[in-house]
């Protein structure tokens, strides 16, 4: 047993892996059963979601997967869904928020990064211990002084886009800074150095040499970033009107309308999550990679 | 901060830098020109003007939407391309004005001006409304005067029974969601260590997919395929009714709407572990693939048995990221509100902190009390901050 490990990988061999470690059965079929009861649930609301509303009140989910030719088949719920809760624009309010509170605080917050990694100033301790701090503040503090600044008394945008921009950018911004501080303090100095001694100024190093190498943690952020404002309910709920809203918002009214409208709900709730998934599965390294770097929100 | 030890001062020492042979500090680092006020009033001018520009056109979105054919699409395009561009255009400028100034200043202030605009917005979205908010606590529904005594906000809160029933149910959720998940987490990660890397990359994928999902839609989820509940006579189309009705014959219950012993507390927990737990065991599998084997080699050539292994050599060494993790999903707890909100609203003694925030602030509109609970929230939260900030210092003397 000890050996095995040590001795350079054997290929093929019965109950070992490719690798030479040895198979585990009881890893295996645990795995197998987790994997399986951690999807059915989503499995459950996709078949439920392409049910006719009948269908879907005599029998659970799990007939369908079992007799899945017994069962009456449709796009109904989604159509309707798109007619009846306005999901199209609704959707697409959903991108308009989502896109630009992604990336624009990536943006600012590079440029307070670079300051942070490669600057020397004074009070550099205390701000960035700031930024440590505020990452853990819960967002709720916002709200009602906000509200009160955005509201028709203050700046007269709340129900807007921008107002919502704004929130995302500023909650988003001690983590993005926090994370991009991380990568580019492992990148290596003495490149910034020769180009210091070269005579780039410190905007030009930024631009043509920090931003570029710092790109994937830039993604790593913006993943973790989309999923939060795509996935966001409260802030959504309260900073926009009812034609600005998001999908998440529309999935919101449409649980608490229960009865009559069980079976869009499910169409509802999987439109919501398309998009999420596509990033997810598509970035799914740099998902990974933004949340071994430190993401704790507020 | 010790990356300050491998990173050359920026500050007064570096025109001094180039002292080697040959090369005069001129010839290397662009001259010093003194002050150049031309080039500092296009500067500050620049500034101001996209600054402006920024402010207005953002303004104008939302005041003004006819003036982009109430396009969501344009107005979505024309908020990235100013968002980012803007951005871009402000801090040419900025640096643009702090080059011309004298080299002694200019390395003094360029710093604090790429800080600037980060921690404005961070200023104005976190640190203002923080102290805006203990400050509206002492004051009245609608913020407009104190209230007599100054603490009758919090008098009211820890004098009602709801305040403490919500405490109750965040004190539970704090004590059993961060354990259960970051325990299913370590579990997780090292089944998955042992498989094959091809079906690790599976499991551990659809474990890990939850994470893209929203609270909203997996409330609904599990409304939809587990925790509903239909009249007795009519088929159960929930799992977790049709296993009572059918596998052990009782009458049909509404899960969600049981307070014997907190039950309904304890589904909506296990939504988000279901949610969180991909989240943990990303974090732990890679701390435990970063254990080193030969620490593993040394415990089994001294007898120890696997079991031995797990929880005197794996788990001394991934304890920094078990403790980041509980961290995490501990905050996250602490303020828990979208599955409370959608599927209970706190009926039946399910109320959280957050949750009863959104009604005093929202259906009540009493802005003095809904900000009363969310310092009791930041006074909660406050162990954990300091836990952070001293954890963040030790990491970076280590560095």
């Amino acid at each position: 047993m000890s050996t095995t490990t040590t001795t350079a990988p054997r290929a093929g061999g019965r109950g070992r892996l490719k690798d030479g470690r040895p198979r585990s059965p009881v890893s295996m079929v645990t795995m197998l059963v987790l994997a399986v009861l951690w999807t059915l649930p989503t499995l459950g609301l996709l078949v439920t979601s392409f049910r006719s509303r009948d269908d879907a009140l005599n029998s659970g989910w799990w007939s369908a997967i079992v007799n899945p030719f017994g069962t009456s088949w449709t796009f109904d719920n989604y159509r309707r869904v798109f007619e009846m809760s306005d999901m199209g624009n609704a959707f697409l309010n959903g991108v308009v928020v989502a896109v630009p509170a992604t990336i624009i605080p990536i943006m600012f917050a590079a440029f307070a990064a670079y300051a942070f990694t490669f600057l020397d100033f004074r009070f550099k301790e205390t701000l960035f211990i700031t930024i440590v701090a505020v990452m853990v503040v819960p967002i709720h503090v916002a709200f009602q002084p906000l509200l009160n600044l955005f509201g028709p008394n203050g700046l007269g945008i709340a129900g807007q886009y921008l107002a919502v921009w704004l929130l995302h950018t500023g909650f988003g911004m001690p983590l993005c800074i926090y994370v991009l501080r991380n990568y580019m303090s492992s990148l290596p100095f003495s490149v910034v150095e020769s180009a210091r001694i070269d005579g780039c100024t410190n905007f030009q190093i930024f631009w043509k040499l920090v931003a570029p190498m710092a790109m994937p943690a830039m993604a790593a952020f913006a993943t973790l970033q989309f999923l939060w404002v795509w996935n966001d309910l409260l802030i959504a709920k309260l900073f926009l009107a009812n034609d600005n809203t998001t999908v998440i918002v529309k999935l919101q009214q449409l649980l608490g309308t229960q009865g009559q409208g069980a079976e869009l709900l499910t169409a509802g709730a999987f439109i919501s999550m398309v998009l999420p998934m596509i990033v997810f599965f598509v970035l799914q390294n740099f998902l990974v990679r933004g949340m071994t770097s430190g993401a704790v929100k507020g | 901060m010790s990356t300050t030890s491998s990173t050359p001062p920026v500050g007064e020492e570096v025109p001094q830098v180039p002292d080697d042979a040959g090369s005069s500090p001129e010839a290397t680092v662009p001259s010093d020109a003194g002050l150049q006020p031309v080039k500092l009033l296009l500067g500050v001018l620049g500034i101001a003007v996209s600054v402006y520009l920024m402010g207005n056109l953002f303004l104008a979105f939302a005041w003004y939407p006819q003036w982009f054919f109430d396009s969501k699409i344009l107005m979505g395009i024309l908020g990235l391309v100013v968002g980012v561009g803007g951005a871009a255009v402000l801090f040419w400028f900025l640096n643009m004005a702090i080059e011309a100034l004298p080299r002694r200043l200019e390395h003094g202030v360029m710093p604090y001006a790429f800080l600037l605009p980060g921690f404005s917005l961070i200023g104005l979205m976190l640190l203002f409304p923080t102290v805006q908010t203990i400050h509206y606590s002492f004051a009245n529904a609608r913020s407009t005067a104190y209230v007599d005594p100054i603490w009758a906000n919090f008098a009211s809160l820890f004098g009602s029974a709801d305040f403490w029933s919500a405490m109750l149910n965040n004190l539970l959720w704090i004590a059993i969601v961060p354990a259960i998940t970051v325990a299913l987490g370590v579990v997780v990660a090292v089944l998955a260590d042992k498989l094959s890397a091809g079906s690790e990359k599976w499991s551990k994928s659809f474990i890990f997919m939850p994470m893209a999902i929203s609270f909203v839609a997996a409330s609904a989820i599990w409304l939809t395929t587990v925790y509903g509940y239909r009249p007795p006579g009519e088929p159960q189309t929930a799992s977790l009714n049709a296993i009572w009705v059918n596998w052990f014959g009782q009458d049909p219950a509404s899960w969600l709407d049981i307070d014997t012993a907190r039950l309904n507390s304890l589904l909506l927990m296990v939504i988000l572990i279901w949610l969180q737990t991909g989240f943990a065991m990303v974090l732990l599998s890679s701390a435990i693939k970063g254990v080193p084997e030969d620490t593993l080699e040394a415990a089994r050539i001294d007898g120890a048995s696997e079991w031995q292994i797990f929880w005197q050599v794996i788990i001394p060494q991934i304890w920094g990221t078990i403790i980041t993790v509980f961290i995490t999903v501990l905050i996250l707890v602490m303020k828990v509100f979208d599955i409370v909100y959608v599927l209970t609203n706190g009926r039946n003694n399910t109320d959280v902190i957050a949750n009863m925030f959104f009604r005093e602030m929202f259906t009540n509109r009493d802005g003095g009390r809904a900000t009363a609970l969310i310092v009791v929230l930041l006074v909660a939260i406050i162990p954990i901050l300091i836990y952070q900030v001293r954890d963040f210092r030790k990491q970076e003397a280590m560095r």
